[in-house]
């Protein structure tokens, strides 16, 4: 396998031929900010938190092909105040209340919060959406006042499970996921599918019935570390 | 019971209708917005039973067939009226007194905008931009146009479509016996107001064709790179580069795509070329062909524009009668080449080369993610030239008459003639098609416009300018534009127009990506704090601030030009903002509105604040 150098943020990497900025950055132990990338999914470009300079080029590192000699901004201010605002423009769009949420705690959504230091509110408005709960099927809800619209379900229901139980409906900001039937008890998915697990949905619109609130506070998934950490980690070893 | 039985025998009708609708385009998924366009013209409707035997004729999941079917705004998943009438509702055809006619058309009808009437014949929606301004305000009732419409014209059309009368029977009582060209010209107007040498002055017949044939493809290509002809759409990408790229890939199968999905407000120069030189079109598209070895073509006709479907599909029957288009075309050996007509569903992103191809595939038109580009993972994947009406005109016109001659016209950088689509507040609303490098002010002085006070140049995505840059130039070194000149006098409430346009871009922005998405909500709701006069001086930066990293963090074009509106009146006109902006009173925020704050929960309460009721006294 041939290979090649760039930076990030002046550090030198080394990166394989066909790989994304961010699939490179990965395994070089740096952590790039990302909502709906997840390791074993199909990039998509959408929540475009992680998005990166490149050359002096704004783009999102998880479908941008790396290349010799880049250089990438990542951790600088004004690429953090770029992620504060896509983070914010995600909570406001849906119904993101953390205290009462069972996610809280294991939230990929709120941990990108706490990371990105986003102590008080935004000037953003509140969308208020009043969405729908599908709580028909008899081991899963969804609670989609809390989906990001990341489609992570969608590609590892596709993907990995080969069921298509999810799909994105509507345009613009009426779009959103979609089940495959007339409601989820409808669709073949099962709770032991990979896109109902607890790593796939990054916030608490997934739900798998009978298991909330089951893990202690101080235990929880970013309770003691920062979301990346577990990337970020590797350059220790 | 009787109803279960009833309703089990129309869902089998249903299935096998769907299936026979879903044959004709061979079950194919990548035909979906062709099936799904026909389902909808039979039943008004796209139906979960309809979607579920779309589904299984096609291979694809129930949800699948769902996103694409929610995602054109000519596709409904509701039952619509055997006739729909959809009002153009762009703030010029505001401005053209479509609030009249819509009301008059509501009261003939008995429905509001939205609405079916209760026998389920007829229903009445607003629609974006149908590319009609310079005829404004108009309207699509099914797939006929009327234009100039008064409140007189639509209680007349309503009239006759109570009486049972066909769309169609609108436009002339003989309309079945007219050319396709006799239908659309009774339709729509082209009002050509100055015909350049180019595109809309005299133009033999295929004689651009004729010298490709007799050069090889390269010599064909560099013709075209000599001649500067940059991408008319408004990108303004190199043409020869493009075909150049498309040519030297390593593949069997190319395709050329013509985008006819002029969406952009205030646009309509492609709807000229495709009624008045649909043949130097195709040409064009040929000798594309030609030159980067593409033996299959798709002319990508927006939903707005069905009017000229059975005009297009004329002219290329014509042409393969000919010999024009098919096998060994002008008896070139081997040089096959054939298009096939994909009507678009009403979606502006499909403007967009990345979503235009996701729709041609038959899926939602969604960009694609760039890198790869189209040039070489194109449709279906294979390399593939998309290229503006007026583009593939104008390199029809070059072989015909050389690179020199082209280049010649113009000015540096941007050569040649342009199709100008003025409209809005002038007397001569119109075509224009003048050289390059012509300021505003001498095209208004043409069009009768001069005492604008605003222009926008290349529509919503463009540049608003004000009376101090009037004198810039038409071209992509300082001004440019695909072709929308957009007039508003002093009358006129600039924070309405901006307010109209990022509504646009809400309604028209795929959803596909977090700051285009929601970003655009928030910037319409902002530009409405101004409208309202409950805008803080912060709200400015505000504005700059938030428009900035939509701009920045977009993933295509769309997001990336949104914000135009916005920023562009900022620097043009920062009075009408400063004026809207109150310093905070009693250090209260004006922004703040207490009683919409507590009025749901006032509902739910039920009960009255004796604080900040007025009425509570009484």
């Amino acid at each position: 396998m041939s290979g090649f150098a760039f930076q990030i943020d002046g550090v030198e990497i080394t990166a394989k031929d066909g790989q994304t900025i961010m699939e490179a950055a990965d395994d070089a132990g740096i952590y790039i900010p990302r909502l709906c990338d997840h390791e074993g999914l199909r990039h998509q470009g959408g929540c475009r938190v992680c998005t990166i300079k490149s050359n002096g080029r704004s783009v999102a590192a998880c479908t941008e092909p790396a290349r010799a000699d880049l250089s990438v901004e990542n951790e600088t201010p004004h690429i953090n105040k770029l992620r504060r605002d896509l983070v914010g423009m995600l909570f406001n769009e849906g119904n993101h209340l953390c205290p009462i949420c069972e996610a809280s705690g294991n939230c990929e959504l709120q941990a990108m919060a706490y990371r990105l230091d986003m102590t008080a509110p935004t000037l953003f408005p509140y969308l208020e959406p009043c969405r729908p709960v599908d709580a028909s099927h008899s081991d899963i809800a969804l609670d989609n006042n809390r989906c990001i619209s990341c489609g992570r379900c969608v590609r590892a229901s596709q993907d990995v499970d080969g069921k298509g139980v999810f799909g994105y409906v509507g345009r613009g900001i009426h779009r959103h996921i979609g089940v495959n039937g007339a409601d989820l008890a409808d669709t073949d998915a099962a709770v032991t599918d990979f896109a109902i697990s607890a790593e796939v949905c990054p916030v608490g619109c997934i739900i798998r019935k009978r298991e909330g609130f089951t893990r202690p506070i101080g235990t929880r998934e970013y309770d003691n570390h920062l979301i990346g950490h577990d990337i970020e980690k590797k350059r220790d070893d | 019971m009787t109803n279960a039985i009833t309703r089990g025998s129309q869902t089998t009708g249903t299935h096998d209708q769907v299936a026979l609708i879903c044959g004709r385009y061979g079950n194919d998924p990548q035909r979906m917005l062709d099936i799904l366009r026909d389902v909808q013209d039979q039943y008004r409707c796209i139906s979960r039973d309809a979607m579920q035997a779309v589904a299984i004729k096609t291979g694809l999941s129930q949800v699948a067939v769902e996103g694409v079917a929610s995602f054109y705004a000519f596709l409904s998943l509701t039952p619509k009226g055997r006739v729909t009438i959809r009002l153009c509702d762009d703030i010029i055809d505001r401005f053209a007194g479509l609030d009249a006619v819509a009301t008059a058309f509501e009261a003939a009808l008995g429905i509001t905008v939205g609405q079916t009437t209760a026998d389920g014949a007829i229903s009445l929606e607003y629609t974006p931009c149908i590319g009609m301004c310079d005829q404004a305000p108009a309207a699509m009732i099914n797939d006929v146009v009327v234009t100039a419409l008064t409140p007189e014209k639509a209680r007349a059309i309503t009239a006759a479509l109570n009486d049972g009368r066909r769309p169609e029977d609108l436009i002339a009582k003989n309309f079945d016996t007219l050319t396709p060209h006799a239908q659309a010209a009774q339709m729509v107007k082209d009002n050509i107001k100055h015909a350049g040498a180019v595109l809309l002055g005299p133009v033999p017949d295929e004689a651009g064709l004729k010298n490709a044939l007799v050069q090889n493809p390269a010599q064909i290509i560099d013709q075209i790179a000599a001649s500067g002809l940059r991408g008319c759409g408004g990108a303004g990408f190199s043409t020869g580069r493009k075909w150049r790229f498309a040519a030297q890939t390593d593949d069997d199968r190319r395709f050329i795509i013509c985008n006819a999905d002029e969406g952009e407000p205030g646009t309509f120069k492609d709807r000229i070329l495709l009624t008045e030189r649909p043949h130097l079109l195709i040409e064009g598209m040929t000798i594309a062909a030609r030159a980067v070895g593409a033996r299959e073509g798709i002319l990508y006709l927006r939903g707005e524009y069905v009017y000229l479907r059975p005009l297009i599909q004329e002219v290329l029957e014509e042409r393969r009668t000919k010999g024009l288009l098919g096998q060994n075309i002008l008896g070139v050996d081997g040089f096959d080449f054939d298009i096939r007509l994909q009507m678009g569903a009403g979606a502006y992103i499909c403007g967009e080369e990345g979503a235009l191809i996701s729709s041609c595939e038959g899926l939602p038109g969604e960009p694609k993610t760039r890198p790869p580009y189209p040039v070489t993972h194109g449709y279906l994947g294979h390399p593939t030239v998309v290229n503006n009406v007026e583009t593939f005109c104008h390199a029809a016109r070059i072989m015909d008459r050389g690179a020199q001659w082209f280049f010649d016209m113009g000015s540096d950088g941007s050569h040649g003639t342009k199709l100008f689509s003025v409209s809005g507040d002038c007397i001569n609303p119109g075509i224009y098609e003048l050289p390059y490098g012509l300021s505003v002010r001498e095209l208004l002085v043409m069009a009768g416009g001069e005492d604008a006070a605003a222009v926008l140049v290349g529509g919503p995505s463009g540049t608003m300018i004000a009376r101090d840059t009037f004198d810039s130039k038409l071209g992509f070194d300082d001004l440019a534009t695909g072709g929308a000149i957009v007039v508003f006098s002093s009358d006129r409430n600039i924070l309405e127009i901006v307010e109209y346009y990022m509504s646009f871009f809400v309604h028209e922005s795929c959803g596909y990506c977090t700051p285009c998405r929601v970003g655009n909500v928030f910037l319409q709701k902002a530009v409405g704090k101004f409208r309202k006069g409950l805008a803080n001086p912060a709200d400015i930066a505000y504005l700059r601030d938030l428009s900035a990293t939509i701009i920045e963090t977009s993933r295509c074009g769309l997001g990336m030009t949104s914000p135009n509106p916005i920023l562009s009146t900022l620097d043009s006109f920062p009075l009408v903002y400063a004026a809207m902006v109150k310093p905070p009173k009693d250090r209260m925020r004006a922004t703040f509105d207490i009683q919409s704050a507590i009025s749901d929960a006032r509902v739910l309460a039920k009960r009255r604040s004796s604080i900040y009721d007025k009425d509570f006294s009484k």
